[in-house]
């Protein structure tokens, strides 16, 4: 049967990689070729490269980086990151990318899921979803922007319409966990995986490897992701995954 | 010398970059001249079954390649490009494909025969397990491959299933018959296994370069 995939994910700003801390506080890790391809050593299943320069020679710089890692790398990434269009998705897959994600774009023109899975097949188009509770809904509401602007959109029923429209897996945050390295947000990631036909990567929130665990096992994860605990080493993906093995989950 | 099929659909870069790993070199074009003078084809592939057979068929590139196998040039179709090579798809409504191997390109149910929901497409690594005993699993152990595909090849003729994974049903993973081979997974994104599969291919086109 298919395994449980670990997903480093490398936040990159003009042609460096950094992580957000709570999406505010940046520090620098390293060159995306060169964490890639340690990731891949490790036995990492999947990257995510999230694109996060703000200017428009940062993004160029991107199309770059992602030639320059598809041409190392022999296991799979995303890249998710300013791509609002469909000719932004075609740049990046040209580069090499395996898929694009798309969060805020996905949200403010979902046609733009519909072209997309058309145009490039569903298993190229990951959605990628910012989910924080709120007590007047009583469920999670979808952000976008980073996490800056609240949508109409409650989590499940966004999770449903962008499978409708031909996403082939969601990349959910835990706006709430996220960078508290506390755990995944195991109900969020349950009720959204539940609710859908397609794989649910879990995000936000890995301390340690009982997180992830945790998240295959009650959060009904596919695949879970994670940045900073394996860019400062506090763990690596390999002590990861010998863990989920002893454990008794499918691992690569 | 290997000709990648370019016909506007697929992940061209990957498997033109893990041939340079490989030290092979190749070609990536449409022109039918071009690939002739190459000893062994790729078919990549991405996208719908549909769309893909449309471009092959107005660009005549199908008949240049049925005809290429006829001939005897080595084909390795890769993901969409491997269900091609089969009779038809239900994808987008029927759709015929390349008709070089039996068997029907079907959709996964997404659910088991018990009532049971599982998630589709099939994404992920999962494992090898050998049915015949080919050229192209030289030296390949039944260990992890990256697969990524909502359609799953469904075929009576069991002799061209070379490897197979099981996700709810048996999957065809690796298909082959003559010159003709195909792999459901990424063979360019299965890290050692993969690029040992792709290997093995590159060594079998250029031993007839050499003959």
């Amino acid at each position: 049967m298919i395994t449980k995939r670990i997903i480093p994910c490398l936040d990159v700003k003009d042609g460096r990689v950094v992580k957000g801390v709570q999406f505010v506080q940046l520090r620098d890790a390293g060159d995306p070729v060169e964490l890639a391809t340690f990731y891949d050593d490790q036995g990492a299943d999947e990257l995510v490269f999230l694109d996060i320069s703000a200017s428009h020679e940062g993004r160029k710089t991107m199309v770059d980086v992602v030639e320059q890692v598809a041409a190392q790398l022999a296991i799979p990434f995303t890249v998710g990151g300013g791509i609002h269009t469909l000719d932004d998705m075609k740049k990046m897959l040209r580069a090499g990318a395996d898929k694009v994600s798309i969060n805020t774009a996905a949200v403010n023109n979902p046609n733009l899921i519909t072209e997309g899975a058309d145009f490039f097949g569903s298993q190229c188009i990951v959605v990628a979803i910012d989910a924080k509770y709120d007590e007047t809904i009583q469920s999670w509401r979808v952000y976008t922007h980073g996490g800056r602007r609240a949508t109409e959109w409650e989590v499940v029923a966004w999770a449903k319409e962008v499978v409708a429209r031909g996403a082939g897996e969601i990349l959910l945050t835990s706006m709430d966990c996220d960078g508290g390295k506390n755990g995944f947000d195991l109900a969020l990631t349950k009720t959204v995986s539940e609710a859908v036909s397609v794989p649910v990567i879990a995000s936000g929130g890995a301390g340690s490897a009982e997180h992830f665990l945790a998240a295959f096992v009650e959060g009904k994860a596919d695949a879970a992701l994670a940045a900073s605990i394996f860019h400062y080493k506090e763990t690596s993906v390999r002590e990861v995954k010998h863990y989920l093995r002893m454990q008794g989950v499918n691992v690569r | 010398m290997i000709g990648i099929i370019d016909y506007g659909m697929g992940n061209l870069y990957s498997v033109s970059k893990a041939l340079e790993r490989l030290n092979c070199e190749y070609v990536i074009s449409s022109d039918q001249k071009k690939l002739t003078q190459t000893n062994g084809l790729i078919l990549p592939g991405v996208g719908s079954f549909r769309d893909a057979m449309h471009i092959l068929n107005e660009t005549r590139l199908s008949a240049f390649i049925r005809t290429a196998v006829q001939e005897g040039m080595p084909l390795l179709g890769i993901c969409l490009g491997m269900q091609l090579l089969f009779e038809e798809s239900e994808e987008n409504g029927r759709t015929a494909g390349l008709k070089l191997l039996k068997g029907r390109v079907v959709r996964f149910p997404g659910v088991t025969a018990t009532g049971e929901p599982y998630k589709v497409p099939h994404m992920g690594w999962n494992r090898l397990q050998f049915r015949h005993p080919s050229p192209i699993l030289a030296g390949v152990e039944e260990g992890y491959v990256y697969f990524v595909h909502s359609y799953y090849v469904d075929t009576d003729d069991d002799s061209v299933v070379l490897a197979s994974s099981i996700y709810d049903v048996d999957v065809p993973a690796v298909v082959g018959n003559g010159r003709v081979f195909g792999t459901q997974f990424h063979p360019e994104k299965s890290s050692t296994i993969g690029m040992r599969i792709l290997q093995n291919y590159v060594s079998l086109v250029e031993g007839k370069g050499s003959s």
